[in-house]
């Protein structure tokens, strides 16, 4: 099997990558697609919730908020205007070690678009009067996942996978929110948004030249901080139960993995494709379509920087709960036992499929590039990643699970009753 | 540039396509006139639970071939339905384009099979259990069957436990011999797609669709009683949520109706998620959690959906925010500068959504399956363009006027 990730039009060789560093720190990404109509960027920074203080959970978030409460000449309301106006499809959020501000548009808005985002990181008002506005809409968030299992379940897996500060959820908690005032804002601002470990991403109809140029006008001089890129997770195993009376019991679960920059990640990540990509995956053709016992069953891989995990959700009416969370350990436990080449051809297909296909977005382009080089420090052209899928085999697959069994499950439930794990 | 292909077939079954040899994918799509609004009391969810049932098995292949042969083809494929229809679609690379046809005209002839009927009732039980955990607990539902009343566009997609337990696989395939007639069903395609191809492969494997016929016939509903599981409260009892959901419904613009785009612009002034009316005042203020308003158009009626979420306590005053700021909009209108903002939006969001060929897929199949009309993008940005403070001044004198039904769903 050879697919060919040549553009339609004979335009591959404009689509090529361009990685530049700027004196401040900051590194620009650009991929030309002249194909579409539009281009879009990511700018990520190194202001995630890893950077919070233990007792100010969400501060990350609520800066990420602030500075977009007014920068520069712009008013909040000016500044929601103007993107408007641009046709900004936009989207801004932090993960456990990055905030970041995205946004799509028709190609044209491009340059007046970036010198936005350049006021937004670096010149943010940041007004003092507004932060209780901020904290109300944080602690709104806060109520709304309390109120979806789902979330909840999920939310607190992920903090038993990697411990408090690298696992936590980006909201923090009613303390945590109170506690925060303008100072813990601004000194958050001062020491988190700056230049080093900053990526800028860009692409679609743009000129790669133009885009540096414009890149150095608006953060050449920006100031590049100290930071720690990658603390330790501090997980534990365990099982938790959240007594609720709820319609179905809400099971998730996660075990140790590895990340996206380890040389065996596509190995591991493969078994997980065979497991939970699609619809002839073995979690949902076995636990849903075989079995019945549920409409919803997944699981996935996940990466910081320096660890990552596997993790899985599955919900159902209480009474076959058990039987569900059984059968659903021991399909992924017995992964490797009967793996067969039509199941990896399946999911080789897909990646490559989804990857030529990702050549229609440049929102989704410019994201891929930011996710790639915060994991690996460079950018991964397609050419190269379709390469490494094409080349695994059954046995690579098989070899890393065999060698690496899932252990230390940490498992959360919200249902009416507890269930038996382990 | 994009290119619109019609045809109809001999059979009735119609064919549309926009093709684009320029892109990387291309989408197929079948859309089936089979939608809750097309069941009486006894079917109720049937549209639904025939859908996942199309993935179950034809005379050709088993269950597990339908679902191993879509991933053999890498790409997006999934089906949903709604008040009005079912659709099947798929999108892969274009050298796909002869298997995923076969494939998915084939699983429009299924076999529904009894055994597999009743794996996937608990199935589509565990789907309504699901949405019985999740904001706003069925209150959209709700609100449709008191605005519409239970029948017709009002009943709900999912059906009920109770109609799902009492379902047979007998009556599902008369349901299927009835709606999944020729006459009833759009092939939709978009993207890098060879139109004639198409044409003399559906033609060739859709002929016996013709045949279908159904043998059941179903009383009509008893209008004086409500359908089983059904009830029409505006509240909806929710003792461990922390928010308090409240849905605001009345009448809104159909899918053919010359108000819709003033409508949909109204909306985004007054509701959408960043710079709207409702933003500024209940969102950015963190007075609520979400405050917004959409028009949904059906093919020959509408609603107005206002949606607010916030703290109990903080309701009834947040409710008469959102009021006080209808009731603005209604007296004076929209300024020039708002409506230019939407418009700019709209646009841009229009343009950037049709990039790829997934995505017009359904505007197309969708809108050829109810109203044979075929509108391509400059249409649509003109469209949205040609709105001006009038027309917006009068939709929302229209559809914002009267005060809508509220419900409730919250703890106390």
């Amino acid at each position: 099997m050879s697919l060919s990730t040549k553009p339609a039009a004979d335009e591959s060789s404009a689509s090529e990558i361009t990685t530049t560093q700027l004196p401040s720190g900051m590194t620009v990404l650009v991929q030309p697609m002249p194909w579409l109509r539009t281009a879009a960027f990511t700018l990520s920074l190194r202001g995630g919730i890893q950077y919070e203080s233990p007792d100010r959970g969400g501060l990350a978030s609520m800066v990420c908020e602030m500075v977009q409460r007014g920068a520069g000449s712009y008013s909040s309301r000016d500044l929601v205007a103007v993107q408007d106006n641009l046709g900004m499809d936009r989207n801004s959020g932090v993960s456990t070690a990055t905030v970041s501000f995205g946004s799509a548009m028709p190609a044209e808005s491009f340059g007046e678009a970036l010198k936005l985002y350049a006021d937004v990181v670096r010149r943010p008002h940041l007004p003092s009067d507004q932060i209780d506005d901020a904290r109300m809409m944080m602690i709104q968030e806060l109520r709304a996942i309390e109120d979806e299992p789902t979330q909840r379940v999920m939310r607190r897996v992920r903090e038993m996978q990697y411990g408090t500060r690298l696992g936590r959820g980006s909201q923090g908690t009613m303390e945590s929110l109170t506690a925060i005032d303008a100072d813990d804002i601004r000194n958050f601002y001062q020491s988190d948004y700056h230049a080093g470990g900053a990526i800028l991403t860009v692409a679609g109809r743009v000129d790669p030249a133009d885009v540096i140029r414009q890149a150095q006008d608006e953060f050449g001089d920006w100031r590049c901080n100290e930071f720690e890129s990658a603390p330790q997770p501090q997980g534990q195993s365990g099982y938790e139960h959240i007594d609720a009376d709820s319609s179905q019991t809400h099971i998730a679960f996660a075990f140790p993995s590895i990340p996206y920059g380890h040389p065996d990640y596509f190995r591991m990540r493969a078994g997980i494709g065979i497991l939970s990509d699609g619809m002839s995956s073995r979690l949902f053709d076995r636990v849903r379509e075989k079995r019945g016992l549920c409409y919803t069953v997944s699981a996935s891989c996940h990466s910081l920087i320096n660890a990552g995990a596997v993790f899985g959700y599955a919900g159902t009416t209480p009474g076959r709960a058990q039987e569900t969370l059984d059968v659903t350990l021991s399909e992924i436990k017995n992964l490797p036992s009967d793996l067969e080449q039509s199941e990896l051809d399946r999911w080789k297909v897909r990646i490559e499929s989804g990857l030529i296909m990702e050549q229609e977005s440049s929102a989704s382009r410019a994201s891929s590039l930011a996710s790639d080089f915060f994991q690996l420090g460079r950018a991964m052209p397609t050419d190269e990643l379709s390469q490494i899928i094409e080349s695994l085999t059954l046995a690579d697959v098989r070899d890393y699970w065999e060698k690496h069994p899932p252990s230390d499950y940490r498992i959360v439930t919200l249902g009416p009753e507890k269930l038996q794990v382990g | 540039m994009p290119e619109f292909k019609q045809t109809t077939l001999p059979n009735g079954l119609r064919i549309v396509a926009e093709t684009d040899p320029r892109s990387y994918s291309m989408s197929l799509g079948y859309f089936v006139r089979a939608g809750s609004r097309n069941e009486l009391d006894p079917q109720s969810g049937l549209s639904h639970f025939l859908e996942h049932m199309m993935f179950k098995g034809t005379q050709r292949r088993s269950a597990e071939d339908v679902n191993r042969e879509l991933d053999e083809l890498g790409g997006q494929s999934n089906a949903y339905t709604t008040e009005e229809q079912t659709v099947y679609y798929a999108t892969v690379l274009p050298k796909f384009q002869d298997r995923i046809v076969d494939l998915l005209t084939d699983m429009m002839s299924p076999v529904l099979d009894e055994q597999e009927f009743e794996t996937e009732r608990n199935v589509i039980l565990e789907e309504i259990a699901k949405y019985e955990d999740q904001p706003p607990f069925g209150g959209f539902e709700r609100a449709m069957e008191i605005h519409f009343s239970p029948r017709g566009i009002g009943r709900r997609v999912l059906g009920t436990s109770e109609s799902i337990k009492a379902m047979t696989a007998q009556r599902m395939r008369d349901y299927f011999n009835t709606r999944y007639r020729p006459e009833n069903i759009v092939l939709a395609a978009t993207g890098n797609v060879d139109f004639d191809g198409l044409v003399d492969e559906i033609q060739r494997r859709t002929n016996h669709w013709a045949e279908r016929t159904a043998s059941e016939t179903i009383p009509p509903d008893d209008t004086e009683s409500l359908p089983d599981g059904i009830e029409l409260s505006t509240r909806v009892p929710t003792p461990d949520a922390l928010q308090a959901y409240c849905i605001g419904i009345g009448a809104g613009p159909s899918s053919a109706c010359n108000q819709r785009h003033a409508a949909r612009l109204l909306a985004s002034i007054l509701g959408d998620e960043g710079g709207s009316r409702f933003f500024w005042d209940l969102i950015d203020t963190g007075r609520a959690e979400v405050a917004t308003c959409w028009p949904q158009e059906f093919s020959d009626d509408g609603a107005w959906f206002t949606y607010l979420v916030c703290v109990p306590e903080d309701l009834e005053s947040n409710r008469r925010f959102v009021r006080e700021i209808i009731d603005q909009v209604v007296q004076k209108g929209v300024s020039e500068d708002e409506l230019k903002q939407a418009v700019n939006k709209t646009t841009a969001g229009c343009i950037m959504q049709s990039e790829r060929p997934s995505n017009r897929l359904f505007s197309i199949g969708g809108r050829w399956l109810m109203h044979n009309e075929y509108i391509d993008l400059d249409q649509s940005l003109a469209n949205v363009r040609g709105v001006d403070q009038n027309a917006i001044a009068e939709a929302a004198k229209k559809y914002l006027l009267k005060e809508p039904t509220d419900i409730l769903a919250s703890a106390d």
